[in-house]
């Protein structure tokens, strides 16, 4: 048997037919198995959601996709900001750290209603939550990747008399962005899920608030379009932190 | 005459610790001359890398004194008199060879960056690494990433180039063919060389003198002076019997103090 790598024909064309049968024998098997559509609606029924209510999955995805969005690049931000604190100062680290670590330890769901509280019904919360969410992993690794240049490296800048500041723009931020872009994938799917999360909890207009009105209505064709366009909003947050990291990380 | 290169007087060497320092080597008096090829060989925890440290300002003395070209060594470091070769090539992944061997104009004090900008091409010819100067680390082998390193550590012109077994991770043949090329880049530049190693035959063939070091505790067990063997320019053929006599010598030192 063949067991060498496959073509690149092969590579791109092969996902395409395994997602495609399994579409295709959900299509199929699933009203011979007597499956109701209100419980499980066809790939037909859904791609007629799209269709049919084009407008309406297009003005909830726009809610969602801002807060996610803004959410993503907050978080993000403070986290890398935060872990710039704590590598430069020993002080700082060792006094708030825990703090932080024990706020993560607290559940997102759990949280969400007391940003609602603070933040209102507005899209803030929203941001709110989808920053939080991406915050800590974002805060670890950016920490790690700060402090991963090695002892020689560090021997080295000093034998050339760096100052901080070039040691942390040519030795410590390059060094850290492997690390900083792996938990930028994670938050680029935990943004959506923060941004949804809180339309739960109180909103009338996102993805979020049209999964719950869905649920309600027993519209289930309804409620797995809105569930495929979370699932797309996340893939194209993906893709575009996937093609970030192969702009600035050129060397692996 | 000129300052000697490094002089020490009951120099202590080792690490701070949190209650009491470790001490490594003690009581270490050498006299090295402007421009020599000094080897340092010794066995692994006698102290010769943490020796180089020292000269090079990267950890303070515990105790005696140290000048380096007759200055402190942090002066020295901050007036960009020393080279530094690890032995991992320590060469950033993200930057081009030529790109890793202009670091040194980049950082740290840049009124040197103007007048020796383009040194950065010549010395990539002289390491023989012209053609390959856009390629990253990753895609160079060990020998050529070590050349690069060397290159790097020259760029600033330094008047003290200090090597921390830099070629220890490199097979045998490219080892001696960089320990040629070395020769060669010394002959040129006449800049001191303190050539730190646990091989015998490298620090004999390199060295215009080799001071053997033991460990606990780390101190001076032989002074081999080698120009008698090899003349001015420091040249020796492996096979010549006085160089494989030299090794041998050196070879009874090491077990002798072990």
């Amino acid at each position: 048997m063949n067991r060498g790598p496959l073509s690149p024909f092969a590579q791109t064309v092969l996902p395409i037919l395994g997602a495609g049968s399994l579409i295709l024998a959900w299509q199929v098997l699933l009203p011979l198995a007597g499956v109701p559509a209100y419980i499980v609606p066809t790939p037909t029924a859904i791609a007629g959601v799209f269709a049919r209510n084009g407008s309406l999955l297009l003005s909830n995805l726009w809610p969602t996709a801002i807060e996610a969005l803004s959410g993503f690049v907050l978080g993000n931000l403070a986290a890398v900001l935060l872990a710039v604190v704590f590598v430069h100062s020993r002080t700082l680290q060792a006094a708030y750290f825990p703090v932080v670590l024990f706020f993560n330890t607290i559940p997102v769901l759990a949280l969400a209603p007391v940003v609602i509280l603070i933040f209102g019904l507005g899209m803030l919360p929203k941001i709110v939550i989808a920053a939080v969410i991406c915050f800590f992993p974002t805060l670890i690794n950016m920490i790690r990747g700060l402090e991963s240049a090695s002892a020689s490296e560090h021997e080295l800048f000093r034998v050339l008399s760096a100052t901080r500041w070039e040691v942390f723009w040519r030795l410590r931020l390059p060094r850290a962005l492997p690390m900083l872009f792996a938990s930028l994938r994670i938050a680029s799917a935990t943004a959506v899920i923060g941004a949804i999360v809180g339309e739960w909890i109180g909103s009338d207009k996102g993805l979020g608030a049209l999964i719950i009105q869905a649920t309600f209505n027993y519209q289930s064709d309804r409620l797995y379009a809105a569930i495929v366009l979370s699932s797309l909003l996340s893939i194209g947050f993906f893709m575009t932190v996937v093609a970030a990291e192969r702009w600035s990380v050129r060397y692996r | 005459m000129a300052a000697p290169a490094i002089e020490t007087s009951g120099l202590d060497v080792g690490y701070p610790g949190r209650r009491s320092a470790v001490t490594v080597i003690s009581g270490l008096d050498l006299t090295v001359e402007a421009g020599t090829f000094l080897s340092i060989l010794g066995p692994s925890g006698c102290g010769k890398s943490t020796f180089l440290r020292v000269v090079a300002d990267l950890l303070a003395p515990l105790a005696g004194t140290i000048r380096v070209m007759g200055e402190t060594p942090s002066a020295v470091r901050s007036g960009r008199g020393v080279g530094f070769v690890f032995q991992d090539s320590t060469l950033l992944p993200w930057r081009t060879a030529r790109e890793n061997v202009r670091l040194p104009i980049q950082v740290g004090r840049r009124s040197l960056s103007r007048m020796i900008d383009d040194r950065a091409d010549e010395l990539l010819e002289l390491v023989g690494l012209s053609a390959l100067s856009e390629r990253l680390p990753h895609q160079l082998s060990g020998g050529q990433r070590q050349r690069l390193a060397i290159a790097r550590a020259l760029l600033g012109e330094p008047r003290l180039l200090l090597m921390d077994e830099p070629f220890g991770a490199l097979d045998e043949i490219t080892r001696d063919r960089l320990n040629d090329e070395l020769l060669n880049l010394w002959r040129r530049t006449g800049t001191t060389v303190l050539f730190v190693t646990h091989s015998i035959a490298e620090a004999v063939y390199l060295g215009q003198r080799v001071i053997v070091l033991a460990a606990h505790p780390g101190r001076i067990v032989a002074d081999h002076d080698l120009r008698p063997l090899k003349g001015p320019d420091n040249r020796c053929s492996r096979e010549d019997p006085a160089i494989v006599a030299a090794m041998a010598r050196m070879r009874s030192a090491l077990g002798a103090a072990s």
